[in-house]
Parts: structure tokens; C-alpha cells; sequence
């Protein structure tokens, strides 16, 4: 009986230190030390190796340095898989607008930053259709990637 | 047993975890914005020796607490006091001199003369009302030599932060290397800068823009269209140019994902930009290009057209940021009006 009520407050001790929850950041944001140019390969190869696809790279500074703006590099990238962009849209078409996935990557004076909202987020839009842990997954994802860009030497 | 249950206790409660790296919590959590040697980028650079000088440890802690609520830098609240100590002894670590200690005994002055030396010699850079200065950080957006931006004085998450003395020091000394000069050098009294914590101090009170309210909004903007896939991209098109923004390309939301000529032909995407209302929004927060580019999306299910957008008032919320509020409420206002108009 002793024994069991050890267990019990051991079983207490130790779900309560993992129950303490995880500041969940709505923003993810990595910093990569490698100039605009290696970090955006790094980044179109993290993104392949995760198996996803780059559908397109939107470029943000070519359209503002052709009307006159003075801007460093600043690149959209969208990324998906065909069959979980056909799922969710099928599913949840409020998601369609947030769909594909995308990164901003922008150049900071020898460095470069990426940034992409956390796709944990679109839970909550997708509401019960979509599988919360599909965006769990791609928070893993993206997370896995900017890490990995963050990293590239 | 009793053993066991103790040294778990202790592993929970954290008392036998590692002392936390300050060099890896400021990586994992500042380092993106503020450089991974302080110098600056979206967040302030934190390396200025002038900065580090002229801030004690507490102004530190409590900066990274609580945060500057609408001012794009967040709080930290689940970061115990050890982790952040750890932080802050890693970001002394940059600076050589002694760490200056201020006492928190409020300082006494004049507040209605310290409003006129503020309007005076403050406003031009702080705001009117102490809002602080435009933009964030010296992105791309910025120029190099202005490594600070004006801090907004009546941010709540400032006026918790620092103390009077604090604010005295640097009125007295300025900042070398930012616009803000010494006080003492242009001529003021002791006295004088003592009215002007106190009319600095007075912006406790004042009530604090925060327009924004967190889950007011819904995400996705969305309209039935009474007409044709093809008719209502043909008016979304007109819509787009009226409302002075440039289409710059129609695609499918599978495009790139699929072969060509495999994509869902009823799923349409038109990108569209205003290029002066782009470089403005970049300016306010770099981190915007998670709303772009601008697109509206017209999709076609069992008959029925409906034209659909992002709601940038929904995703506002994200930067702390209210400068970026303005803009992303007028992009939800032009949003709206283009569906309306193309499905009127």
C-alpha cells in the first residue's frame, strides 16, 4: 500500500513537470550567419529533403527594385505536398487563401533571416475537418527546416 | 523509495537541472532579431556600448519579461529568473565596463515644465505623445547609421522597466552612437532633466493604442459569387486595377505542386501588389512578407463560385506590432472592397 502510494505521487511528480506548458511561439523566425544567396539554396534544399515541393519563389526586392525602391533581397518561398494541399482545401476551403505553405527569406547586411507563421495556427481555421496533426506535423517541418538553414555552413 | 521519490521531486522542481547557457537561450531567443552579437537588425543592438552602460540588469530582466506590448519586441513569460539572468549575463558579457546599478526611488520634478522641454527636445524623435519612432530595427528597410530606433517612451513595457534614475542617466549622459544626445551638453539643468522624468514618468496613466483585439476577426475573408469562374476573375481583374493595385500574375493554387496542365482548373489564384503600399508596409515590419504577395483566390465547388482572401486584420495580432495594425486594416479594407465589387 506504501509502495503504491509512492508510485502514485512519483507518477504526480513527473506528469506535472511535462505538463508545464511550452510557450507556443505564433511566429517562426531562424537567422541564418550565410549571405542571402548560400542561405536561400540551403533553404530550397532543406525544403526538398523534407519532401516537400518549392512551387514557386515569389521575389519580393525585383518587383520594388523595378518600380524604383530601394531594397535588399527579400524572397517568398511556397512549398507544399500536392496530395495534403488537394486534402485540406477539399476538407477545409476556408484554408485555401493560407495555402501553401510559405517562408519569407530577406537579406540583413551579410546575414539572412527567415520567417513563417506557425502552421499549428491553422488548426483553429481548419476547425474538426483537418486532422490537428497535420499542422503539428508541418510546424515540425518548418521548424526542421529553418533549423537546418540556420546551420548550413 | 523515499530516495527515489526525493531525487524526482528535485528533477522536477528543477532544482538539480543544469544552471541555464545564457549563450543558448539568447540563440534559441533572441538572436534572430537582435543579431547573434547584439548588433542589431529587427531588434535594437543590444551590444551599443552606450546601450549596456546606461542600463542596469533589472531594466534588462524585466525588458525580456514583459516586453514592449505593440512594439514588436514580445514577452517572455515562461522563461523562469534563472534563464533569464543567464540571458542577461550573456548579453553583459559583450560589454567590459562595471554594470550600472540605479536606485528605484521615484525622482521629483515638475511635470507641466518637463512636458514643454519634451515638446521641445523630445518629440521630434520620441512622438507627441512618447509613441517612439517608426519602423523596426535597421533591416534593409532602414539606414545602417541609424542603429536605434526612438524607443516609445509611453510603452507600458518601458515605464515597467526602467526606473527614473535610469531614464536621468541617460538624459544626462545621451547615447553614444544613436541621435540621442546628452541633455547636460545641450544646456539643461539637473533640475530640468529631473521635470522631464517626470513628465516621462506621467505616461503611466495615459491610455496606450492598442486597437487591436485578438480574435475579433475572422480569418479568411469570403464572398459567393453570383457569376461565372471566368466572369469573376475577369471582374476581380478590373476590381484589382481600380482599386489602384497592379495584377501582376493568374495562376493555379496547384501550380508549381503538380505537372503542368494537372492543376485543379477550378481553383484560381490572382497576385496583385501596390508597390508604394508594399515598400511602406516592409519599412513598418520586414517580417509582413507573411502576408504577401497580395492574392485572392476564386475557387469553383459543385457549381458554386466564391472568392476568398486572407484577413490581414485576423493575422495583425502575430507581430506586436500597431504600426503594422494601420496597414493591415487598410489591406483588409481593399481586400473587402475588391470582392465586393467583383461579386456585386
Amino acid at each position: 500500500m506504501k509502495s503504491f502510494r509512492c508510485y502514485t505521487v512519483l507518477i504526480a511528480l513527473l506528469a506535472w513537470q511535462f505538463a508545464v506548458p511550452v510557450n507556443a511561439e505564433e511566429i517562426l523566425m531562424a537567422r541564418s550567419l550565410q549571405p542571402f544567396p548560400e542561405a536561400m539554396l540551403a533553404l530550397q534544399e532543406s525544403i526538398r529533403d523534407h519532401g516537400y515541393t518549392v512551387s514557386r519563389v515569389q521575389r519580393v526586392d525585383i518587383g520594388l527594385t523595378g518600380m524604383g525602391y530601394k531594397t535588399d533581397k527579400y524572397r517568398i518561398v511556397f512549398l507544399g505536398k500536392i496530395d495534403e494541399v488537394r486534402e485540406i482545401a477539399s476538407k477545409a476551403p476556408r484554408m485555401i487563401p493560407y495555402l501553401p505553405l510559405k517562408i519569407s527569406i530577406f537579406a540583413e547586411d551579410g546575414q539572412t533571416i527567415l520567417i513563417a507563421s506557425n502552421p499549428r495556427l491553422y488548426a483553429a481555421i481548419a476547425g474538426d475537418a483537418v486532422d490537428p496533426a497535420v499542422f503539428e506535423r508541418w510546424e515540425s517541418d518548418l521548424r526542421s527546416i529553418l533549423h537546418d538553414v540556420s546551420l548550413s555552413e | 523509495m523515499r530516495l527515489i521519490l526525493i531525487a524526482v521531486f528535485m528533477f522536477a522542481t528543477g532544482v538539480v537541472q543544469a544552471a541555464p547557457d545564457g549563450g543558448q537561450l539568447y540563440a534559441t531567443h533572441c538572436a534572430v532579431c537582435h543579431g547573434d552579437k547584439g548588433t542589431g537588425g529587427v531588434g535594437i543592438p543590444l551590444a551599443l556600448p552606450s546601450f549596456l552602460e546606461s542600463v542596469d540588469d533589472d531594466f534588462l530582466r524585466k525588458t525580456i519579461r514583459h516586453g514592449r506590448p505593440g512594439r514588436v519586441m514580445p514577452a517572455f513569460p515562461a522563461l523562469s529568473d534563472a534563464q533569464l539572468n543567464a540571458i542577461v549575463g550573456f548579453i553583459r558579457g559583450w560589454s567590459g565596463k562595471p554594470v550600472p546599478v540605479f536606485s528605484y526611488k521615484p525622482l521629483k520634478g515638475n511635470s507641466r515644465h518637463g512636458r514643454e522641454l519634451y515638446v521641445s527636445y523630445c518629440a521630434r524623435c520620441h512622438g507627441a505623445e512618447g509613441e517612439g519612432g517608426k519602423g523596426t530595427g535597421v533591416t534593409f528597410s532602414r539606414r545602417r547609421d541609424l542603429p536605434i530606433i526612438a524607443p516609445a517612451l509611453n510603452n507600458p513595457g518601458f515605464l515597467a522597466a526602467a526606473s527614473d534614475e535610469m531614464i536621468r542617466h541617460t538624459l544626462e549622459y545621451g547615447r553614444e552612437g544613436t541621435p540621442m544626445r546628452s541633455f547636460l551638453v545641450q544646456g539643461l539643468s539637473e533640475e530640468d532633466i529631473n521635470d522631464l522624468v517626470s513628465y516621462v514618468r506621467s505616461f503611466s496613466g495615459a491610455p496606450v493604442a492598442t486597437d487591436h483585439v485578438v480574435g475579433t476577426d475572422s480569418p479568411v475573408l469570403v464572398a459567393d459569387s453570383p457569376y461565372t469562374l471566368d466572369e469573376t476573375i475577369e471582374n476581380l481583374r478590373q476590381s484589382i486595377i481600380s482599386q489602384n493595385f497592379q495584377l501582376i500574375r493568374t495562376e493555379y493554387l496547384e501550380h508549381g505542386l503538380v505537372e503542368e496542365g494537372k492543376e485543379d482548373k477550378k481553383q484560381v489564384v490572382l497576385h496583385f501588389c501596390n508597390f508604394k503600399f508594399l515598400y511602406e508596409a516592409l519599412a513598418i515590419d520586414p517580417r509582413v512578407g507573411m502576408f504577401l504577395p497580395c492574392q485572392v483566390t476564386v475557387v469553383q465547388v459543385d457549381g458554386k463560385v466564391q472568392v476568398m482572401t486572407i484577413n490581414p486584420m485576423y493575422l495583425s495580432h502575430l507581430f506586436n506590432n500597431n504600426e503594422l495594425d494601420d496597414a493591415c486594416k487598410k489591406m483588409t479594407a481593399v481586400y473587402r472592397a475588391i470582392i465586393e465589387d467583383a461579386t456585386l
